[in-house]
Parts: C-alpha cells; sequence; structure tokens
C-alpha cells in the first residue's frame, strides 16, 4: 500500500449558541506509508478535529477519509485496531501504575508486554524504574513516555501523536524526536502535530495548516525553496525602534522580530541593502548588521498567513 | 545597591528537606533588560521564580528585587512586579474591561487611574469594539496581548513572563515579542521563562539552570561563541544534557 493515509475534502463544522465554527474546511492530503507526516499549525488551526476524524472519534460534516485502505466511516472498528493514538491532553489512569497501565491497554487489544516488548524496549527502559508509581504522580516528561509505550503496545500500523511535545522541555523534545525515527525504522507510519514551526525540519513531509484550511503540504525544503524573497536579517542597538522604523518604510512589505534579528522582506526586488543602509543613517542606528539569510518555517508560514 | 539593578541575588538558594532545588545562585539583571532564565523541567527555576516574587522565602543568601528584599520586604516586591503566565492570567468569564478594572483595582490605582489605564489599554490593543467580550471568546493571541497589558498595569519595575507564548500562530508571536521590546524600551525589565529556544535568541542575556545551578549566563550571541552552537538550541542541549537530576 503506497497511502497509509488518504483525506478527501473534509470539512467540519461546530454549531454553538451564537456563532457556527468551522474548524475543518474542504482539507485533502495523503500520508506515505512509512513516512513522518508533520501537522504544523498554531491553537485553534483545526488539528485535534482532523485526529479525532482519523482515528474514528469524531464524524465529519463532509468527505471521505481512510486510514491504512480502511474507511473512517464504514471500517471504524478495523481502524481502531491497527492505529496507535496518543491525544494531546494525557488521558491514561492517573490511579493505575505504570505497569498496570501498559497492561491494561495490551490486554484491550489481545496481546501481551511480551509479545511487542522489542517496539517499545528503548522507551519503557527509561521510566521502568518507576514501575509501580502512579501514573499521576509521573513527571510531564515521563508520562509522554508511557502515553507512547500504551499508543505502541499493539504494534499499530499508523500512529496518530497529537502535540507530543507542547510544554516538555527541550531535551526532552528532542529525545522524544529520536525516538519517532526509530520508530519510522521499523515502518511505522507517524502523523505527528505541533505548533512549534521548527519542528518541521524533523519531518518527511509536512502540512501547514491555519483556522481550518491547508496553506501548504511539502517537504520542509521544498516549502523554503517556495518563499517569496529575498530574505534579510538586520540588527542594531535599539531592536524595537529599529522593527519601528522598518516597518513604517513603505519600500517594506514585512519586517518581523526574529530573535536577535528582525527579518525584512521587499515589496520590490534588488537593492536591499542600500535600501536598508538608508534606514540605519536616517534613524542614526548603532552597531548595525544586515545580511541576506534563507527563510525558516516560521518565515513561510506567516508570509502564507497573509495571502 | 545601585538603582540601575532590578533584580540582584547573591548565593540564593533553597532546601526542600535533603534536596537541594536552587543552590547557591547569584546574578543581577539591569533596568529594561529583557533576560531570559532557562533550565530544563525540574532544573529549579520555578522555585527561584517564586523566590524572587516574594512568595517563598529563601533557605540562605541574599535577594532584593525592585530595591526590597525577599526575606523582610516580600509584600513591598508583590505590589512592584507584574506577573504573566500562559497556564493562569485572565478570568475567562469576566470581560475584557472586568477583567482590566479588576487587576487595575487589585493594584491599588485610583478610580481615575483606572479609567484612563482601560481608555489607553484598549486603544493600544484595538480592543475597543470587544471591551465587553467574555475573555474566552477571545482568540488565544489577542488573550495573550491582553493578559501581558494587564500584567504591566500598575507600570512595575519588572514583569516575570512563564512560558508566555506557546500554541499562538507565528504572527501573534512576533507581535507579542514587538510588545515586550516596547515595554522595555520604556525601563521595565523582563523576566522570561521558555521552552522555546528560539525565544531565548530575543533576550539580551540569558542564564541557563542545570540541577540547581546557574550553570551559563551572557548574551545570546556569547553563549553561541562559547558552546561553538549555531542556535540557542544547540547551547541549551549542551548545557541540560549534563543534568544528573531526574525531571520530577
Amino acid at each position: 500500500m503506497e497511502h497509509a493515509i488518504i483525506v478527501e475534502h473534509i470539512e467540519k463544522n461546530y454549531r454553538s449558541k451564537k456563532t457556527g465554527v468551522q474548524a475543518l474546511k474542504d482539507i485533502s492530503f495523503t500520508v506515505n506509508a512509512g513516512e513522518i507526516f508533520g501537522l504544523i499549525g498554531p491553537d485553534g488551526a483545526g488539528k485535534t478535529s482532523l485526529f479525532r476524524i482519523l482515528t474514528t472519534l469524531l464524524l465529519a460534516d463532509k468527505g471521505k477519509a481512510s486510514v491504512d485502505g480502511f474507511d473512517v466511516q464504514d471500517n471504524y472498528k478495523e481502524i481502531r485496531c491497527r492505529v496507535g493514538y496518543m491525544p494531546g491532553r494525557f488521558s491514561l489512569y492517573p490511579d493505575l501504575s505504570v505497569e498496570e497501565n501498559l497492561e491494561f491497554f495490551a490486554s484491550i487489544f489481545n496481546t501481551t508486554i511480551q509479545e511487542n516488548y522489542e517496539l517499545i524496549k528503548d522507551i519503557y527502559v527509561q521510566i521502568e524504574p518507576f514501575k509501580k508509581r502512579k501514573a499521576g504522580q509521573l513527571s510531564g516528561g515521563m508520562k509522554q513516555k508511557l502515553a507512547l509505550c500504551c499508543a505502541l503496545i499493539h504494534k499499530p500500523s499508523v500512529l496518530f501523536l497529537d502535540e507530543p511535545t507542547t510544554g516538555v522541555d527541550a531535551v526532552s523534545r528532542k529525545e522524544f524526536w529520536e525516538m519517532l525515527h526509530r520508530l519510522k525504522d521499523q515502518g511505522i507510519t507517524i502523523l505527528v502535530s505541533t505548533s512549534y514551526m521548527d519542528e518541521a525540519g524533523l519531518c518527511d513531509r509536512v502540512a501547514l495548516i491555519q483556522k481550518g484550511e491547508l496553506l501548504t503540504v511539502n517537504t520542509p525544503k521544498g516549502i523554503i525553496a517556495e518563499f517569496k524573497g529575498p530574505l534579510w536579517a538586520v540588527k542594531a542597538k535599539e531592536m524595537f525602534r529599529l522593527l519601528d522604523a522598518i516597518s513604517s518604510d513603505p519600500q517594506v512589505e514585512s519586517c518581523y522580530p526574529f530573535g536577535q534579528y528582525h527579518h525584512v522582506v521587499f515589496k520590490v526586488r534588488g537593492g536591499e541593502e542600500g535600501k536598508l543602509r538608508q534606514i540605519f543613517q536616517a534613524g542614526h542606528f548603532n552597531e548595525v548588521e544586515v545580511h541576506p539569510i534563507e527563510a525558516n518555517i516560521e518565515d513561510c508560514f506567516m508570509s502564507l498567513m497573509k495571502d | 545597591m545601585q538603582e540601575q539593578k532590578v533584580i540582584t541575588a547573591n548565593q540564593l538558594t533553597k532546601v526542600f528537606g535533603n534536596f537541594t532545588a536552587v543552590d547557591r545562585i547569584s546574578f543581577e539583571v539591569d533596568k529594561g533588560e529583557i533576560f531570559g532564565f532557562l533550565g530544563a523541567n525540574g532544573a529549579g527555576k520555578t522555585t527561584a521564580m517564586r523566590m524572587l516574587c516574594g512568595l517563598l522565602l529563601p533557605s540562605s543568601g541574599q535577594a532584593t528585587v525592585a530595591g526590597f528584599d525577599v526575606y523582610r520586604q516580600n509584600e513591598q516586591i508583590k505590589r512592584n512586579i507584574g506577573y504573566m503566565s500562559q497556564k493562569f492570567s485572565l478570568y475567562e468569564d469576566l470581560t475584557v474591561r472586568e477583567n482590566i478594572r479588576f487587576y487595575a483595582g487589585i493594584y491599588g490605582l485610583s478610580d481615575e487611574q483606572i479609567k484612563l489605564k482601560t481608555k489607553s489599554l484598549l486603544g493600544q490593543l484595538h480592543l475597543e469594539k470587544q471591551e465587553k467580550t467574555l475573555v474566552r471568546d477571545l482568540p488565544l493571541g489577542w488573550k495573550q496581548k491582553l493578559a501581558f497589558s494587564i500584567a504591566i498595569v500598575h507600570d512595575p519595575a519588572i514583569v516575570f513572563l512563564d512560558e508566555p507564548t506557546g500554541g499562538v500562530d507565528p504572527l501573534a508571536r512576533k507581535e507579542f515579542w514587538g510588545m515586550i521590546y516596547e515595554t522595555s524600551a520604556k525601563g521595565i525589565t523582563i523576566f522570561v521563562t521558555t521552552h522555546y529556544m528560539d525565544e531565548a535568541e530575543y533576550c539580551n542575556r540569558v542564564s541557563i539552570m542545570v540541577d540547581g545551578k546557574i550553570e551559563a549566563l551572557d548574551s545570546p550571541a556569547r553563549l553561541m561563541k562559547t558552546y561553538g552552537a549555531d542556535s540557542m538550541d544547540g547551547v541549551f542541549l549542551k548545557l541540560a544534557r549534563k543534568a544528573t537530576r531526574v525531571g520530577e
């Protein structure tokens, strides 16, 4: 099978008393078998609704979707047997121990910890010293590892991870992504959502999503190649005054703070450095630095948001 | 103590039983500085921040915040700082205007001041039309900007931002950092913790805590040079991986 996930024209609306919310607007994409596919967007973009539809926990209003060849509506039972799902909110039993949670999920899927131990071994050994501890009393990083073990214990063909790294520190995040790459090597397809733009580069392909709409679907490199540049990085002693001065120049398309630099795009190509030097001179800025740079995913996301 | 130092900490320590959560940290933060306070989960950041906010008495060492002593003047500290976190900041079931009025009242602003502040704040945030909207109905990015503005409604010497920008779209994040720059340019000190290492690069200086100690403190550019990394993420990973404590 070539496509592990096929999504065709999916729509989902929520009706509240005052206003309706269009959570997903005509979403279509495919995920190849064996790839890590990232769904990248802020809170409220529709990521969780899409995950729930694909894991058969929510019905779409329109459109079709299949996972591992099975239709999410007609063959939901088959899908539930073969996917692993780690929801954004910690959803294990807090009053069961680490070991009991894992045994519980294994028995639900008619398997045992021993049978698929190889798959979770790398991750489980890190929490095994605490196996008698109640899940509710684990630290965030350990809860996350246990949840991943529970989602993997029946050897799923497709793994759904909804914002697994939110609120996790940089070291644990890095370790988590290393785990995902090892799972990919074992042939598991992974659909993972995140609001951290810098995690896009760790996926094979990504979809950028905002307010229920897909902005683009591509490889991380492909998205960066599509950026309508050129992009310039500037810095000076007074960063706020510089932001103001550049933003208010009529020749400037956009200027955003990016850590130590501001990223600037001009409306018309060519002569950027000269135009920037003029702004520096007119505003009497000190300790200036200016150089062209390659866009990152966040630059691309913002540029696509405005289109 | 010098007037330009908004925080001074000298050998500040907190011990819980036989566990040293914060281990003799010493540093100073200047007026108007954007100071990043980083560390992995369990490194001791929250405990250190609670001491600096006047919420927890240190076990030993000295510290002053906004010129007040953390042992004897913690009530004055609370009045002269602002605080905002991602988890809790505003009352969802109050309107925009009610939240401003509530916090301004708590900080002891007069009715006249509250009136003026409400007007200027709604204007700056372009929320005039939403003043009667419940905070729960605001988009996340607006909520964060409002929460930040309210945290500095009483013009504190320093504002503590505890992981302020998770989950918002990149444009809202940039606008939020624009507000932080503007606030710092006005002379209010910003003390910020974050898990986004790219955000650490906005700070004038960054400290990194590992196992209760400050392992590194410098400007992002100099830290990257010292640790031979091309991003703060690289610096952080090099330092934080030395940790022996398990994040609990």
